[in-house]
């Protein structure tokens, strides 16, 4: 004797992006925290210090703020003109920063005054770093050089004049403190070596670089220009590795996640994409309100800090675990779960006789009723479970169901004013909806056939009624002008083809769109 | 064709066994049926078939128990047969030649030494009128018995099931039509009892069956539109009574009284067995949802145990309409086989759609069902008219991990639904679990689908009338929270023609899709590759060639052409007129199997692709057209060098026949061998190994090099049975051990007279069947002696050479017969 199989309730698969870890983690960040700064945000720098505060570099000021902080921490105001590219050391104590003016500066953290001023540029600098070894500082130019400086007598040490634009990007190495890379507007990227006279690489990434960023390892080089990330094998000569092209304006910044496995990049098209390290693919997408130039993560991704053209600085801080935590302490302070688990683990001893106990089977309200052939009441309960739970999947496959077993008009039928004005309520609220239209038409169509003769009779019913037939209109017209769109695009494909010998002109259309028409048109129901 | 005549073809299980009522033994320990042309006999415990018992020739029609001997059952079979069986050891008793085909068998113990059979009317074996006639069974110590005496009880009765004895056999009553007929054996007088025929909808008064009350005058009859009549004081043609009970919605297709008469078990097309109780007829219980509509249900005669056999070919046996305590299950073929026949690559399993809305998986080597899977998992509601989900394709990839089904509802005025399955092979459950549902996958009947036999992708191709076919690939979804599952890779088409057919290559490097006339070709990144046709006639299958002949394409139209296309140079290669219905390639080696049909008339062709002349034809097969084949890969290779049997020597091919009969070719060294073996296992049940098997077998070892062959002619004696009896006597009943030990010993004694002649076979009981090759060394020079001896000339006495070498050996073995082991046992 076979048990009673339930109804099957279909899972319909859920639209929109799939959940993956890396969704779930890049989702898991609180509510953007917004700041207006004076002017466009070219640069945010995280301290490697304990606080982990940031410099945010924009227009002519340098603010740091701290971790939660929404007021700036500090302020150097001391700049003549635009600031770029404030940087802290690698001890946390001094900050870097260019500036238009062509004078590079160096504060102590503390400070307000200037330490060191380091002069020689001819043009605005837009690239500071300090090397790997702490003394010595790495600058870009516009005037096409680069420069490294000695900090305690603030001379230069030497320059390079390699590049034949613009250098608008460079970092140095955190291994050896002598190299150090720089991308420029003529479309290179260049490796040098500071006790060597020319540089020791070049890399054409084709477009301006706007940004580039070495690896922990430092063997993979990534820059960014133009729509183009790419990414380069330093250990192999600078063979280009990938170009990866997934934003559609120009990539402005580039950053790693904390253990080194997410790339970021930011772009000009307000997105910014997170790349899978190991297959360059993007496993996530932020959508901001402004072209992005600057990014940056907290040290373990705490937060994420973003620098926008219309000056307005978004910091998204990680939410944290304490949530979870107390809904556990909540739960561990019911006493019912030690009950059911009681003699769970009993293992039976030799000697002791087993009584097998049946399992019972748990059905659902609706299917119990279906298994005693209640098939009204059947339907009654799962128009309940839409009202209570608004899941309109159990009600449409209890439809179904009643539809195969034949016995769906009987169901429908002998209702009074207010049973049927909630399953008109419920026609109306689903109807058109494509995954429930099929089985959802032909119980409309019962309903108008059975209850026909007492059109009129009730104002709440008629009013429904109509309600449902101006739906059913509207939703004809959507269908009609979706079919005449894809005409339009058919035209389209079939010009854009090349000439070729075609197997099938529909062939190429994406699943998607053929099921579009699928939402079969009801013109039946003007009946009513 | 003479040469051709070791290959025949051989029914090859799955006969039905709910053809007619099964029949309880008394001690309820087995279960008889009726299973095409042999007599089933199933344990009730373990479900297995302990016994086949064969002997008829046609299909046999009905099983009762023999009143007189419970040990013992009548079958009768359209052949015109009788046959009586001791089914405990599976023996033919008695044969009685009625001489016309037979319907169904009635007996009662009042009636000694009668059967009562249903046969045709008058001698025209082509009229639809029976007779019920009662054939006295001659006495008679012949195997064969014609039994002539008929004379006629009842004339215009239904072949089958609608008719019972009364109490105490006094009556039978029948019914056909709208009419009740109750014969009295005493009166010799029959009363006939009408209905009116109901001209409304719901009331369809024909009789359906009839069931006597064992204890009182009372007979209960099923009628069509679901009501039970019971009929009482029905010995007057006037004031007969009669009283309704109505529970089933459909007709009732059987009742029957438990033997004491206190219930009444009814069942019909719902599939519940409902027990009314006699005298409190509104009491009724229910046993639900046992499988397909009840067809039969039988009673033991103590009252324990109900069987009822299900319309989906299966006996469910019940304790009590309690619990169903067994289920024997046979091969379902329903009204049609709607998925092919298929092999499942992990159990060798036949599988095809079984029960409604399942797979069914059945092993062709045991001749028995493995396993139903569930595909639509709904509900089945048991009522007519109603439009159900039904399973129509189904394929395997070639490892055997995932299976795909697609199933059907064709509903009148509303759109075709269609379900598109993928089921994952989960190792630990050893079953398949479903891993995706397409609703919708088509806008139109699936005509074909095939897995791409490639070990890199796991990809499926479906092929529907809406004039596109689809490629399913299994996405991988390791970077989300859910597991691998399928979705559509690619929609093809051609000049929106309808797509009829599709076949992988066996690398899977080419996907061959036959638009009506034209055969597609395309490559694994759906690049039409190339078009094939040979106008006119659409295409009806395709096939591609393997192994050696894989650059060969074959395709079949309908304007009776088989073309075989050379793919490397894209041109044809030879083609015939046949009309073939079915094209089958053996998935082990080159060969294929053409099923051509012709006048009426079934052929089969087996040829290489590389070569239009067939390996083996085999003309008239069967009648009408062979709609499905399957090879089936065997266990174990065969080694025949016949060239015209080689090619089953891989595979076997199957085939259902127009009347769903399955069929396979075999070969004669085959069939010597199943021979061999069943010997084999003969001889081995005969000797049993016992604890004296093992002493005695040591003792014959060293005894071996003195064994005489001549032994082997001469009678065993009667010691033999004493031993038998000391061996299989169960512990309890045997006597006192020193009253065994003596008769023992003195079987094992040697009778004075003809000395050594019977002593031999005691030995020769004691060891074991089997001869060593010394011993059949030996054999062979005693018969090179005789021979020999024989050469020397008749004038010779053959009495006389009693100085032979192996007599004198003998005698000297007589004489030194080492007794000491007997001795050893009596001490012990």
């Amino acid at each position: 004797m076979a048990s009673f199989k339930s109804t099957k309730i279909p899972i319909y698969p859920k639209l929109g992006e799939k959940v993956t870890p890396d969704t779930l983690y890049w989702k898991n960040y609180k509510a953007p925290v917004q700041i207006k700064e004076f002017g466009a945000v070219t640069s945010i720098d995280f301290s490697p210090l304990a606080p982990h505060n940031y410099a945010v570099t924009a227009s002519t000021r340098i603010h740091i703020y701290g971790p939660f902080s929404q007021e700036p921490v500090k302020t150097f105001t001391r700049f003549k003109d635009t600031a770029y590219s404030g940087k802290f050391r690698s001890d946390g104590q001094l900050l870097l920063a260019g500036c238009e003016d062509s004078v590079v500066r160096l504060f102590d953290v503390s400070g307000k005054v200037a330490l060191r001023m380091f002069k020689g540029h001819t043009k605005g600098v837009h690239v500071t770093d300090f090397t790997s070894d702490c003394y010595h500082i790495l600058t870009g130019s516009d005037d096409y050089t680069c420069r490294l400086w000695d900090i305690p007598n603030s001379t230069e040490l030497t320059s390079y004049k390699e590049h034949t634009d613009y250098i608008r990007c460079g970092t140095t190495s955190k291994l050896n403190r002598d190299i150090f890379i720089t991308g420029s507007y003529d479309h290179t990227l260049r490796v040098f070596d500071a006790r060597v006279e020319k540089s020791v690489m070049t890399m054409d990434h084709s477009q301006p670089v706007e940004s580039v960023l070495l690896y922990p390892s430092e063997g993979l080089l990534v820059s960014a220009g133009g729509r183009y990330v790419k990414v380069w094998d330093l250990l192999k000569g600078g063979q280009p590795l990938v170009s990866l092209k997934n934003h559609h304006k120009t990539v402005t910044c580039l950053s790693l996640s904390s253990n080194g496995q997410r790339l970021l990049s930011a772009s000009l098209d307000r997105h910014v994409k997170i790349y899978n390290t190991t297959n360059y693919k993007v496993v996530h997408n932020f959508d901001y309100a402004a072209s992005i130039l600057s990014l940056a993560l907290a040290p373990d991704d705490e937060s994420i800090v973003v620098g926008m053209t219309n000056g307005v600085l978004s910091i998204k801080h990680r939410k944290s675990p304490e949530g979870k935590q107390e809904v556990a302490g909540k739960q561990r302070r019911r006493p019912v779960y030690r009950v059911f688990v009681k003699g769970r683990n009993y293992v039976p001893k030799n000697d002791d006789f087993l009584v097998s106990k049946p399992v019972k089977s748990n059905l659902a309200k609706y299917d119990k009723q279906l298994k005693r052939f209640n098939i009204s009441k059947a339907l009654d309960t799962a128009l309940e479970s839409w009202q209570k739970n608004r899941k309109p999947e159990i009600t449409v496959a209890v439809m179904k169901e009643l539809d195969r077993r034949g016995t769906l008009k009987n169901a429908l039928a002998g209702r009074d004013e207010q049973n049927l004005s909630q399953l008109l309520n419920f026609l109306i609220g689903n109807v058109v909806d494509p995954r429930f239209t099929p089985v959802l038409v032909t119980a409309t169509e019962m309903i108008l056939d059975i209850y026909q003769a007492v059109v009129g009779q009730s104002s709440v019913v008629d009013r429904q009624l109509v309600r449902l037939q101006e739906l059913v209109e509207r939703e004809i017209d959507y269908q009609q002008e979706l079919l005449e769109v894809l005409g339009m695009l058919d035209t389209l494909f079939a010009a854009s083809l090349p000439r070729k010998e075609v197997p099938c002109p529909g062939s190429s259309r994406p699943n998607g769109l053929a099921e579009g028409g699928l939402g079969a048109p009801v013109p039946q129901l003007q009946a009513a | 064709m003479v040469a051709h005549a070791e290959i025949r073809v051989v029914h090859r299980g799955g006969s039905k066994i709910n053809f007619r009522e099964p029949v309880i033994t008394n001690d309820s320990r087995f279960l008889l049926c009726a299973s095409g042309e042999s007599v089933k006999v199933y344990s009730s415990s373990s479900e297995e078939c302990v016994h086949d018992l064969q002997g008829h020739t046609d299909l046999v029609s009905g099983i009762v128990r023999n009143p007189s001997n419970h040990l013992q059952v009548y079958s009768c079979s359209a052949d015109g047969t009788v046959r009586l069986w001791d089914f405990t050891d599976g023996i033919l008793i008695k044969t009685f030649i009625i001489g016309y085909p037979i319907y169904s068998i009635y007996v009662s113990e009042n009636h000694g030494g009668v059967v009562f059979v249903v046969v045709p009317m008058a001698n025209d074996k082509s009229s639809e009128l029976f007779q019920l006639v009662a054939v006295h069974l001659p006495r008679s110590e012949d195997q064969e018995v014609e039994a002539r005496e008929l004379s006629a009880v009842l004339c215009d009765v239904r072949p089958s099931g609608a008719a019972s004895f009364g109490r105490e056999g006094e009556y039978i009553a029948a019914a056909k039509g709208l009419q009740l007929e109750v014969f009295f054996f005493k009166k010799q007088k029959s009363y006939r009892f009408f209905l009116k025929p109901g001209n409304k909808k719901w009331a369809k008064n024909a009789f359906t069956c009839v069931s006597c009350h064992p204890k009182e005058d009372c007979i209960a009859t099923g009628h069509e539109d679901g009501k039970i009549r019971l009929w009482r004081n029905f010995n007057q043609k006037k004031e007969y009574t009669y009283s309704t009970l109505h529970w089933h919605h459909g007709a009732v297709n059987t009742l029957q009284f438990t033997p004491e008469g206190t219930n009444l078990l009814s069942g019909g097309i719902e599939s519940v067995l409902v027990q009314w109780r006699y005298t409190q007829e509104t009491q009724m219980d229910f046993l639900p949802r046992l499988g397909g509509a009840i067809t039969h249900i039988a009673v033991s005669p103590d009252g324990s145990l109900f069987c009822t056999s299900h319309s989906d070919n299966k006996i469910t046996i019940i304790q009590s309409c309690v619990k169903v305590s067994a289920v024997i299950q046979g091969l379902v073929k329903g009204e049609g086989v709607r998925t092919n026949l298929m092999i499942d690559p992990r159990s060798k399993a036949l599988v095809l759609n079984g029960k409604p809305g399942h797979l069914q998986f059945y092993s062709l080597h045991r001749d028995k069902l493995l396993y139903n899977l569930d595909i639509v998992q709904q509900e089945y509601i048991h009522e007519e008219g109603l439009d159900q989900f039904e399973v129509v394709r189904a394929a395997f990839d070639t490892r055997g991990d995932w299976l795909a089904t697609v199933e059907e509802r064709t509903q009148k005025g509303s759109e075709l639904e269609i379900n598109l399955k993928m089921w994952a092979y989960d190792e630990k459950t050893q079953s398949f679990v479903l891993n995706t549902t397409v609703t919708a996958p088509h806008d139109d009947q699936i005509t074909a689908m095939c897995f791409s036999p490639s070990p890199e992708t796991t990809m499926l191709v479906t092929i529907s009338f809406d004039g596109h076919f689809k490629a399913w690939l299994l996405a991988d979804n390791s970077d989300t929270t859910e597991g691998a599952s399928w979705s559509c890779d690619f929609v093809g088409g051609y000049h929106l023609l309808k797509p009829g057919c599709c076949c992988f290559s066996a690398d899977g490097s080419l996907l061959a899709v036959g638009f009506q006339e034209v055969v597609t070709v395309w490559s694994p990144s759906w690049e039409l590759l190339t078009t094939l046709s040979q106008p006119p006639g659409a295409i009806r299958d395709l096939c591609f060639g393997r192994l050696s002949c894989s650059k060969y394409l074959l395709g079949t139209s309908t304007k009776n052409q088989l073309c075989c296309w050379n793919l490397l140079t894209c041109s044809l290669e030879w083609s015939t007129p046949v009309d073939v219905s079915l094209l089958q390639a053996d998935p082990l080696s080159e060969n294929m199997a053409a099923f051509c049909s012709q006048s009426g008339c079934s052929d089969l062709f087996v040829f290489k692709p590389s070569e239009p002349l067939p390996l083996y034809s085999q003309r008239a097969l069967c009648t009408g057209k062979v709609q499905h084949a399957v090879f089936a890969p065997r266990d174990q290779m065969l080694e025949s060098c016949e060239e015209h049997a080689q090619w089953l020597n891989r595979s076997q091919l199957y085939f259902l026949t127009q009347h769903m009969d399955l069929m396979t070719f075999s070969t004669k060294s085959e069939e010597d061998r199943l021979l061999a073996s069943s010997k084999r296992l003969m001889v081995d049940d005969s000797v049993a190994v016992t604890p004296f098997y093992l002493l005695l077998g040591k003792h014959r070892q060293q005894q071996e090099a003195l064994t005489n062959p001549m032994a082997e002619r001469i009678q065993l004696p009667q010691g033999s049975i004493a031993i038998k009896e000391l061996l299989y006597t169960p512990a309890h009943v045997l006597p006192s051990a020193s009253f065994l030990c003596s008769m023992f010993v003195r079987s094992l004694l040697i009778s004075s007279s003809p000395a050594r002649e019977e002593k031999e076979p005691v030995e020769e009981e004691m060891e074991s069947e089997e001869e060593d090759s010394e011993g059949e060394a030996e054999l062979r020079d005693a018969r090179q002696d005789l021979g020999g001896s024989a050469a020397w000339g008749p004038g010779e006495e053959l009495g006389a050479p009693a100085l032979t070498k192996a007599q004198e050996r003998e005698l000297r073995r007589v004489k030194h017969f080492d007794h000491s082991w007997l001795s050893s046992l009596l001490e012990c």
